[in-house]
């Protein structure tokens, strides 16, 4: 059990946690009538694994879009490093420090692995189009500086060998992986996976654990994720939000959680009077 | 055999990023420079320059131009013609206006000029997609034709309503007008499609390549990754604008010397170019090349061997080369929609393991 305070607290396993990231404070979503996000309030704390679970159609989703300045809910506010985000683009936040993966791959088809990547790092890279245009000088420093960062990534993730494969070429695992290894390479304050282990093998899921636990283990990455596998969920989160119709149910430790009467009863269903 | 990779060890990333990173490749390529600028100049004539050389080169660079649009960013456009005609049309007010500078300098200010319209043109781009933008570049294409019919002050109120070019000079030789050398105007036009070529593969192997292909191949991932896609997608009109307006102001002052708007940047003029980057291969340089070297010498292949070998009539071969121009398209599209390029990117693959592919 771990002792949770206001300003961070200190794990099971011994890794300190620090203070608030991400506060997400009274968030209403709705879609025309339909409320996907019905009030709910949970926070990220610096250097954490949260996981944000719940049965289908619950609204994880819809959170994570939220987080990531997909959508924009219509009531409740988001504060992130302090301050209160005002609504912004996506590729705002993006320059904010939020990197994300998406539960049906969202790579760029058409270009390499490595391309790939460095897209990723393009907020990093300041060059101008005529800097761009001639290449030579300033450009081509930025590029080489980035993209030893980006081979940094590459190593880190196992993915040498398919550096220059086209990622259309590449097989489901993989992809995610490479994925992955886009988000990563913007060097985020916060990193959203949006069920990372969809669709994978015993081994594979085993495999992308390591790289989530050895991403928050050596670059200090906040991380947010949702995922179906509990087993997976209970292993590697330090906390989980549970959310069922759009409600949050269960907030806390996944020994807490597992306990909890209504997760219990969302997960299995309850006989209603 | 010669073709290999092997031991050409790349020790530094400036090394890898090579736009030629295999060597004979690198060496094909000066090799094929210094026989364009010191070669060809020599030998050519009137002929090979008027009916090959000139217009392979000036659709060049109008097919490396919308294939940054089309190809690399992924938004269709009908617009070439028109925007051509913005390139010819600001070359002439230029040359006319300021007669005491270069022409050089007018072809790349036709350019900027043309950069500025595709720019307007292009922001319809962030509201729709696909088909409807192709449309709305459509209208761009009558719109700018229509305008350049209209109003006078475009044509200098000649009483014909075209324009023609005066003579103009570089380092002393005549590059429009009448009295033009056929190696003169050749250089020029290779001087642009050389300049050209290296600027759209810096472009489209560094940061703003990357965003524009972000957004052809999955514009909402690429917003949320940080690209922002009004800045990228009128980033790459206004670049695809700016090649194109120097292809129409050469095809006009160069190439033709006076020009009829409607017949010379019709919408022909905007499928045939779109034709050549759909033959010669969406988002890839050499395929731009590749499809204008096509769809340039196609026609002039047809008139010899049919016309002047067997004697054909005209017309025959003329409609001849419409149906074969049409079925390559339909094969190219269902076979191998990247074309061209697709096809020598895997000889080349192909190659580098020949003879022995185990």
């Amino acid at each position: 059990m771990t002792v949770q305070k206001e300003e961070g607290y200190v794990t099971a396993d011994g890794r300190k946690i620090g203070g608030t990231l991400m506060e997400m404070k009274n968030i209403t979503l709705r879609f025309g009538g339909v409320k996907a996000i019905t009030d709910i309030s949970f926070d990220i704390k610096e250097g954490e694994i949260r996981a944000i679970i719940g049965p289908n159609g619950a609204g994880k989703s819809s959170m994570l879009n939220v987080i990531s300045g997909f959508y924009v809910p219509q009531e409740g506010e988001v504060w992130f490093r302090g301050a209160k985000r005002p609504p912004m683009k996506p590729y705002e936040v993006a320059q904010q420090g939020i990197a994300r993966t998406f539960q049906n791959i969202a790579l760029f088809e058409g270009m390499s692995v490595l391309d790939n990547v460095m897209t990723g790092r393009l907020n990093n890279m300041k060059t101008n189009m005529f800097q761009q245009a001639i290449w030579k000088g300033k450009a081509e420093k930025e590029e080489v500086e980035n993209r030893e960062v980006v081979e940094k990534i590459i190593d880190f993730l196992e993915i040498q060998s398919i550096r220059k494969t086209p990622v259309a070429r590449l097989p489901y695992g993989l992809k995610k992986r490479v994925e992955l290894a886009r988000a990563l390479a913007a060097e985020p304050k916060l990193l959203l996976l949006d069920e990372p282990m969809a669709g994978m093998n015993v081994e594979e899921k085993e495999d992308m654990s390591r790289f989530i636990l050895d991403v928050n283990d050596e670059f200090g990455t906040t991380i947010a994720l949702i995922e179906h596998d509990m087993g997976v969920v209970m292993d590697l989160s330090d906390r989980v939000v549970v959310m069922d119709y759009g409600k949050k149910i269960g907030d806390g430790p996944p020994d807490e959680v597992r306990n909890n009467q209504d997760v219990i009863d969302a997960y299995l269903g309850v006989a209603h009077d | 055999m010669f073709y290999r990779e092997a031991g050409d060890f790349k020790t530094s990333y400036v090394d890898d990023n090579q736009t030629f990173p295999i060597k004979f490749d690198r060496y094909r390529y000066y090799f094929v420079l210094l026989f364009a600028f010191l070669v060809v100049p020599f030998v050519i004539n009137d002929y090979w320059v008027n009916a090959v050389f000139m217009p392979f080169l000036i659709y060049s660079i109008a097919a490396i131009g919308l294939n940054i649009l089309v190809g690399y960013c992924g938004q269709v456009s009908l617009g070439t013609g028109g925007f051509m005609a913005v390139g010819a049309y600001a070359c002439y007010k230029l040359m006319t206006a300021f007669p005491e500078v270069n022409i050089f300098f007018h072809v790349l200010l036709a350019g900027g000029v043309t950069a500025v319209v595709g720019v307007l043109f292009g922001l319809p781009s962030l509201r729709i997609k696909g088909f409807y933008l192709a449309v709305a570049t459509l209208a761009a294409q009558f719109f700018l034709v229509w305008l350049f019919n209209k109003v006078p002050w475009f044509y200098n109120y000649s009483a014909s309503g075209q324009i023609s070019s005066p003579e103009r000079t570089v380092f002393g030789y005549a590059v429009t007008g009448p009295h033009t050398s056929a190696w003169a105007t050749y250089l020029f036009c290779l001087v642009f499609v050389v300049l050209c070529a290296v600027i759209a593969r810096n472009l489209t192997r560094g940061t703003v390549g990357r965003k524009w292909m972000a957004i052809r191949d999955m514009d909402i991932a690429a917003e949320i990754i940080g690209v922002d896609p009004l800045r990228s997608k009128l980033s790459a009109f206004a670049v695809s604008s700016f090649f194109i307006g120097i292809s129409g102001a050469l095809f006009f002052s160069v190439y033709l010397g006076a020009v009829e708007v409607g017949e010379a940047f019709g919408i022909n003029k905007s499928f045939l170019v779109l034709f050549m980057i759909i033959i010669g291969g969406l988002g890839s340089i050499f395929g731009s090349f590749a499809g204008a070297a096509f769809l340039v010498l196609l026609p002039v292949l047809l008139k010899n061997v049919l016309v002047s070998g067997l004697g054909w009539p005209t017309d025959l071969a003329a409609h001849l080369e419409f149906m074969i121009v049409g079925g390559l398209i339909i094969t190219f599209l269902i076979a191998e929609p990247h074309g061209l390029a697709q096809l020598w990117r895997v000889a080349k693959e192909k190659l580098r393991l020949w003879p022995f592919p185990h």
